[in-house]
Order: structure tokens, then sequence, then C-alpha cells
């Protein structure tokens, strides 16, 4: 494996054992409600310091049920993860066309650019 | 975690509307400047907004026992600068208020203010910093470390800006403004330490796929420099 990919790797694994550690190691255990939202806690805090606080105004649609916003959230990063996908199908494409291109004129196509020790190919 | 719908006094909604709009306006003008004069740049920006639909689509849990997402704004304002981040977060934040009942129509200003221009500036400036700094020592490889920087301070100080957001509308009863930025502070702040650290090894990770598969576009803004690109070659001969 090249060794741009094995740091690649390793990213995304320290990722996801970033958010997967708290729920592990259970640092939620001490709340009522472990692992709430942020926004919502704020809400409490809020009106702990300012018990007459009323919100003024409330959203102008809301899901109405956890399900439907769960999809809906996860509809919006689908979105956004299949643009970013389309990009980098689209860029590598272009490189595999057309390495001569003016997108990296001496490179071969597989080049990593990334390896400072050694790239493969050279 | 944005600030929700109505949970800010209106005097403060107007005041941090009047204080987004002009950072969106500009914004505005500088993305339409950027998709008319640069086309070919255009792709690589749609993705960047895309960047920031995901990661702020995702709720993490965090080491305080309970959740937040992060921003993904730190990817655009290095690639394109922040004025175009106002209009890329901006978006993001109206579709979340829209139709997620996530943050709010009401507390829009606010969360603009710290989300999509405070956040991008902050850690535009950390970028730029880290990449002085470390390009003087003519290293090769400094890049990753000023992008997770760049990433990693753009994600904590919007949830810094919103803590102190929160703390000047709502002051604790006994300790004033001090006591209720520690409060909010330990809800957003604290929490987003380690979604930071994510934040920045994914934004790492998309700059240095990049690297792979569309260099000529990280030249062409002024990511990768010519001379970087030229010392890298020649290391790796």
């Amino acid at each position: 494996m090249k060794r741009s990919t094995k740091i690649n790797l390793l990213i995304v694994l320290a990722v996801v054992l970033l958010a997967a550690l708290p729920v592990v190691f259970g640092m939620g255990d001490h709340k009522d409600e472990p692992f709430t939202g942020a926004d919502s806690q704020a809400e409490t805090a809020i009106t702990e310091n300012d018990p007459d606080y009323k919100p003024w105004f409330s959203p102008l649609y809301e899901p109405p049920s956890g399900e439907i916003e769960s999809g809906l959230f996860a509809l919006q990063a689908a979105l956004g993860a299949g643009v970013v996908g389309y990009m980098f199908g689209v860029k590598r494409t272009r490189r595999r066309l057309a390495p001569e291109a003016a997108d990296t004129p001496d490179e071969p196509a597989d080049t990593t650019g990334e390896a400072p020790v050694s790239v493969p190919g050279r | 975690m944005h600030i929700a719908e109505g949970y800010l006094p209106w005097e403060h909604a107007v005041a941090w509307g009047v204080a987004s709009t002009p950072f969106v306006v500009h914004g505005a003008r500088a993305l339409t400047r950027e998709v008319r004069d640069r086309p070919e740049n255009t792709l690589l920006l749609g993705a960047s907004g895309a960047f920031s639909f995901v990661l702020s689509a995702l709720k993490i849990p965090s080491v305080t026992g309970s959740c937040s997402h992060p921003t993904g704004t730190g990817l655009g304002a290095i690639l394109f600068r922040p004025p175009i981040v106002a209009v890329l977060g901006t978006i993001t934040l109206l579709f979340q208020a829209l139709l997620l009942a996530h943050g709010g129509l009401t507390t829009l200003g606010a969360n603009v203010f710290s989300m999509a221009i405070v956040g991008p500036w902050a850690g535009y400036g950390a970028y730029r910093l880290a990449r002085s700094l470390l390009d003087r020592r003519g290293g090769t490889m400094p890049l990753d470390v000023a992008v997770f920087l760049g990433a990693f301070v753009a994600d904590l100080s919007t949830y810094c800006v919103t803590s102190v957001q929160l703390a000047l509308a709502f002051p604790d009863p006994d300790s004033g403004f001090a006591g209720a930025l520690a409060k909010f502070g330990g809800i957003f702040s604290l929490t987003q330490i380690p979604l930071a650290i994510s934040e920045g090894l994914l934004t790492v990770l998309v700059v240095r796929l990049l690297r792979q598969s569309s260099r000529g576009d990280l030249i062409r803004l002024g990511v990768l420099t010519d001379a970087r690109v030229a010392r890298e070659e020649e290391k790796s001969k």
C-alpha cells in the first residue's frame, strides 16, 4: 500500500475513534439523558439563567417525528456527500483521460504527489 | 449546534442580523465574481459548500456526554477565502432552519455570524499564520499541519462565538457575563474540541485527496505554490 494511502486510512480511523470512544467509555452515563444535543442543553441553561424567558418564535416547520428529522439530516448529508463524490469522480476521470493536460503537466496519473519519501513509479 | 429558534431576545437577534448582513452581501458579490471569472473552479466551489453540508448534518458524540456537529467551513475558507464561505455557510444554515427546525430564522443572523463569518475568518487566519511560519522553515510537508489548524480553529471558534452570544443575552443572575460564558462555554466549546479535531483531520484528508486528483486547481487557488511543488518534486527524485 502506498504511504499516502496508509496515512489517509489512519486519518479515517482516528475520526471514527474520536466519535466512538466517548460512547464506548460511557462518557454520557452521568447524565439523565446521555448524548443529547448541545443546543438543547443550552436551552436548559438559558432557562436557568433567566427563568422568565419564553422563546418568542417557533420554527415555521418542524419535522413531526424524530424519525423524519433524522431522515432529513441523512438527506442533507447524502446531498453533500453526493456532490463531493461527484467532484472527485470528475477530477479523477479528467486526470486519467488527459494526464498531459494543463492540470499536471509532468506527473504520471497515479502519482500521490504526497509521499516525501518515495514516489512510486520513479 | 446552533442557537435554537426564538432563543435570542429580539434586540440581540436584530443586532446580529445587522452585523452579519454586510458580510453575506459582500460574500455574494465575491461568489458571483468567482463563478463568472473563474468558471473552472465552480465544481470545487460547489464541493466545498457540499462538504459543509455533510459535516454540519453529522451529530457526533463527544467527551462531555453530549452531541454536537462540525461546521465544515474551514475547507472553503482555505480554498476560496472567507467571504465566499459567508454565503456557503448561510445556505447550510437556512436549509437547517427551514427544514430541520435546527437553528432558526430569528437566530439566523447570530448563527451566520458565528459559523459563516467568525469561524471561517479565524480559521483562515490560523491557516495563513501557520503557513507563513512553516514555509519560512522550508519544510516540505507543513501544508497538512496548516490545513488542520485552519479547520480546527474555524470549527472551535464558531462555538466559542455561540457561547459569547448566549452569555451576552443571558448573563448569570449572580456571576453575570463571566459566569454565563463559563456555563455556555462548557456546553458548546468543550463538547466541540474532539469534533474540531475530527473536522481538522477530515479537511486534511480532502486536501490530500485533492493534491492527488487536482493539483492544478490547488496551484491555481494558491494552496500549492509552484515553489512548493518544485521542492517536493526535487525531494521525490
